[in-house]
């Protein structure tokens, strides 16, 4: 676990292979009506690979902007955004489109699968976008769902699923092309407690065991916690960048906790 | 993305809302089908004229009295008396191409068997005319030349007449009264049936008797209302033309400048005539028909841009995921065309079932060919892209952001 110091980048020693992530004095402009929206203010932030990153900071502080931008949805408006040593502020839409398929795993908070596609079939699809043979296809999705605990799950409708399990679905959704980040967006604001806990769980597994990088954004605190490195926006700003000390295990956690019948 | 995948996801796309989806597919349905079953029936009637002409022999020429001209006042077709049997003779000697020809002329007559009798047209002509024309005897004989130049009184019945007079009788050696003479029923002719295109009705309600009878003891004339021959081939038949016209011009001594006072018909040109005038027909049944597959098109298009907006979220997903706008433009054309492609089917089965049910009903000729079918694939599917293509540029279009936050 490397430290770094608040708004203090790349430093001239470090390989620049070593981040997946560096951004570099990023703004980000909307047109807003008449008005015009300066959400992203001069960000510039290093995440190496092996990181497990929560971004924090209310609502309207840029953090929606930042994560949209990670995830090859947006691009700055000035400055530059290397992610495995690429300069994805000057790619076209269509590599961009390619990057997300192929480098970034998405999570979001309301989960987004396909209604009446089978939890298989939703893991499936973004392996259906990287032209895969079926089998493999098939293959790597299965692989997918038993990493999240879904294995006996694998043809069920969303429909059938409870909150968590639907999480879980997309976060498999989420590893099927093995990216080199998995970027997490609320993942537990819909969620209960327990699950939330357990979803971290998943999030502490897959960035132990096989050095997922993972960045997630949360507005709660104590799910903050379970990371390794918090970064908190105000303003458009970075205004805080610090390791988590005392970091709680969630598998731990889990213990302590009450079960929960809902969940199945 | 592999087209298998595209097409799945297509598929239950439009699964999800099979109302909606057949009701869309309904525009093409009955465009398709309108478009095949007049065409259908178009193309069945220029086969059975064609196929009446080509019976009836392609080598087929026409001489007709025709109009003339007396002081400014110009009669019709048949106004004239000039045709005579000696310039049938002419003919046959002096144009090597003609290769047969009878002489045609008739009247109207009342034929009366015992306590039976009907009306119908008699046909003054020679052997050879069931020669050129390809009629047999169904029983019995034609008359002979010999009756020709005794002006005998022997009748040959077409089939119509003869079941008309004599029921389940046998006709051959009895005799019937024409006008009060009393004719011998030498022959039944086989039955031709019903002629459609101007060739005028049924052809089995006639008789013929030797031309020479009919002049001399029916109509009381010596000239004829038209000549039918057959020229040795088709092609020969086009070439004796100019020559006829020649050879009876210097006979009926017209001088040049003048007006033919006869006219000359080709079988090929009348089966050309008749096919235009099909065809022209079919053209317009078909792009009235092919106006209702426009507004089934546009039907897809509205559907197509209706599912776009529902799905704005599933679109948001997709893109968020690595589908780029080519995939989802692909997706969203697919969908229009298997839309338009499954309704061209269906209508394409539709247009064939009517097409059948109107033969069976009402006797009509339909033909439905491999041609028009493989029409009206391309077709249904080209209104598919057509129609598909801005809804599915719109989806291709989205902001990812938008999209995925878009309730």
């Amino acid at each position: 676990m490397e430290i770094m110091t608040k708004e203090q980048t790349v430093t001239p020693s470090v390989e620049k292979s070593e981040y997946v992530i560096r951004v570099e004095d990023v703004h980000k402009y909307y047109q807003l009506g008449e008005t015009q929206v300066h959400a992203l203010r001069g960000v510039s932030v290093g995440i190496k690979r092996g990181e497990f990153v929560a971004i924090m900071g209310a609502s309207g502080s840029g953090k929606s902007t930042f994560m949209n931008m990670l995830g090859c949805l947006d691009k700055p408006s000035s400055g530059h955004y290397f992610l495995e040593g690429t300069d994805v502020s000057k790619l076209t839409k269509q590599d961009l489109a390619r990057i997300r398929n192929h480098q970034i795993g998405f999570v979001f908070q309301g989960f987004n699968l396909l209604a009446r596609t089978t939890a298989l079939e939703n893991t499936e699809l973004p392996t259906l976008y990287a032209r895969i043979s079926k089998e493999e296809r098939h293959q790597r999705a299965s692989e997918a769902l038993t990493l999240v605990g879904l294995g006996d799950r694998i043809h069920h409708y969303p429909s059938q699923l409870s909150g968590g399990q639907q999480q879980r679905v997309a976060i498999a959704r989420a590893l099927v092309n093995r990216p080199s980040i998995l970027l997490a967006d609320e993942p537990t604001g819909n969620l209960d407690s327990r699950t939330s806990v357990e979803i971290m769980d998943i999030f502490q597994t897959l960035n132990n065991e096989k050095g997922l990088t993972i960045v997630l954004v949360t507005h709660e605190p104590d799910i903050a916690r379970f990371a390794k490195r918090n970064i908190v926006f105000r303003d458009g700003k970075i205004r805080k960048d610090e390791t988590v000390d005392a970091r709680p295990v969630a598998h731990e956690v889990l213990r302590t906790m009450p079960a929960v019948d809902v969940d199945d | 993305m592999d087209l298998v995948s595209i097409l799945r996801i297509a598929m239950r796309a439009l699964a999800r809302n099979k109302m909606r989806s057949s009701l869309t597919m309904l525009g093409i349905i009955i465009g398709v089908g309108a478009v095949i079953a007049t065409v259908g029936l178009g193309q069945g009637a220029r086969q059975a004229v064609q196929n009446q002409i080509a019976a009836m022999g392609s080598n087929i020429l026409f001489v007709g009295s025709g109009s003339v001209n007396r002081g400014g006042q110009r009669t019709g077709f048949g106004g004239t008396k000039t045709l005579v049997m000696g310039d049938l003779d002419a003919i046959l000697k002096e144009i090597p191409l003609v290769k047969e020809g009878a002489p045609m002329t008739s009247s109207s007559a009342q034929l009366v068997y015992e306590n039976q009798n009907w009306s119908t047209r008699v046909n003054g002509t020679t052997p050879a005319y069931f020669d050129v024309r390809v009629w047999p005897v169904q029983r019995g004989t034609v008359f002979s030349q010999d009756d020709v130049e005794q002006s005998a009184n022997v009748i040959v019945l077409g089939t119509t007449v003869a079941t008309n007079l004599f029921g389940t009788t046998d006709p051959i050696g009895k005799t019937i009264r024409v006008s009060n003479l009393p004719f011998r029923v030498v022959g039944v002719l086989v039955s031709k049936g019903y002629s459609s295109g101007g060739m005028g009705g049924d052809q089995d309600d006639t008789a013929f008797v030797p031309v020479t009878t009919l002049q001399k003891k029916m109509a009381g004339q010596t000239w004829l209302n038209g000549i039918i021959l057959s020229a040795v081939s088709k092609d020969a038949s086009f070439a004796a033309q100019p020559q006829i016209t020649a050879l009876l011009r210097d006979r009926h001594r017209i001088r040049p400048g003048m007006d033919d006072d006869f006219f000359v018909r080709n079988m090929a040109d009348f089966a050309e005539l008749q096919d235009q005038s099909s065809k022209t027909l079919t053209y317009l049944l078909a792009s009235v028909a092919s106006v209702s597959l426009l507004v089934g098109g546009i039907g897809i298009m509205n559907i197509m841009l209706v599912s776009v907006t529902e799905r704005t979220r599933e679109i948001g997903i997709r893109m968020a995921i690595g589908a780029t706008e080519d995939d989802v433009q692909t997706q969203f054309l697919i969908e229009a065309v298997v839309l338009s492609l499954t309704g061209g089917f269906i209508g394409i089965a539709l247009g064939v079932g009517i097409s059948f049910l109107v033969t069976n009903l009402l006797g009509w000729a339909v033909l439905v060919s491999p041609w028009a079918i493989g029409t009206a694939v391309l077709f249904s599917m080209a209104v598919g892209v057509f129609f598909g293509f801005y809804p599915a540029r719109k989806a291709a279009r989205l902001d990812p952001i938008e999209a995925l936050r878009y309730e």
